[in-house]
């Protein structure tokens, strides 16, 4: 039960983390997190083929299309 | 074979932490990366190679999933350190040596087109 | 009663990763922690297969041994003005 407390508290710092920082690159990384967490609320909640979705996309796609825009845009936000 | 397997476990979860705690502790980027990269690839490997152990039949995928690891987390430790060197990110001041600061193509940012 | 051994050691070390992440002065920082956090929920999950007894729990596994590192080498790549 503590874990699953430990993976929610986890889950919420890193999302609200990704809304206020004010470095583009920083919040991409920790939307990274949050979807690392949430693939391990799939795995726990036995959903493998779901986590196996949102392992592929949101550790590899999401973050990598996030790159490549702040690349052709700009670092900071202001 | 199973409290062989066990045995493997424990060292590999005692490495992951140790691996966690050097992340959290140490004191700069390249230090965390050490700790991050060697002690979480040996205590990764070592728990999937355990849990191969007690469960014999899940010996083969266990293997392919741990020699991904051991071939993906030092590329991306190495060009995570390579890219925060080139960016000017300071070592820690009670560094004793820097190698890399003798060469001039080795500690620079690639030009424009490179 | 040693698998709470395990999970303990576990959770403590996501936790510390987690914080790094978290607290981490600069971009690397946070990467080296996302990083870390990566590996040790490989491990994790395959623990959890053994723990569970399902051999279709070692598939989101392998999928994040593949692909977990592509975007620690994006955020590398852009900060040495690749991408």
């Amino acid at each position: 039960m503590i874990y699953i407390a430990l993976l929610v508290v986890g889950m919420l710092g890193a999302g609200i983390a990704a809304c206020l920082l004010r470095d583009l690159l920083a919040a991409v990384v920790a939307a990274a997190a949050v979807s690392l967490i949430l693939s391990g609320f799939f795995y726990l909640l036995q959903a493998p083929d779901v986590a196996m979705a949102e392992a592929a996309i949101g550790a590899g796609l999401t973050t990598a299309i996030f790159v490549i825009a702040i690349r052709k845009t700009g670092r900071h936000e202001e | 074979m199973r409290v062989f397997g066990e045995v493997l476990i424990g060292i590999g979860t005692a490495f992951l932490f140790l691996g966690g705690l050097g992340i959290f502790r140490l004191l700069d980027v390249y230090n965390r990366l050490q700790a991050g990269t060697k002690c979480t690839t040996l205590g990764a490997f070592s728990t999937i190679i355990g849990v191969g152990f007690v469960h014999p039949a899940w010996m083969l995928k266990a293997i392919v999933i741990g020699v991904f690891i051991l071939l993906t987390n030092p590329i991306s430790a190495h060009a995570l350190a390579r890219a925060s060197y080139r960016n000017g990110i300071p070592l820690w001041e009670g560094s004793v040596v820097d190698r890399c600061r003798e060469f001039e193509e080795c500690s620079r940012l690639p030009k424009e087109g490179e | 009663m040693i698998w709470l051994v395990f999970f303990s050691f576990i959770a403590a070390g996501i936790a510390l990763s987690l914080a790094r992440a978290g607290l981490g002065p600069t971009t690397p920082d946070r990467v080296v922690g996302v990083d870390g956090t990566v590996t040790i929920t490989i491990a994790l999950m395959v623990l959890l297969a053994s723990f569970f007894d399902r051999q279709i729990y070692l598939d989101v596994a392998l999928v994040y041994a593949v692909l977990g590192f592509i975007g620690v080498l994006a955020v590398a790549r852009y900060l040495e003005r690749g991408v």
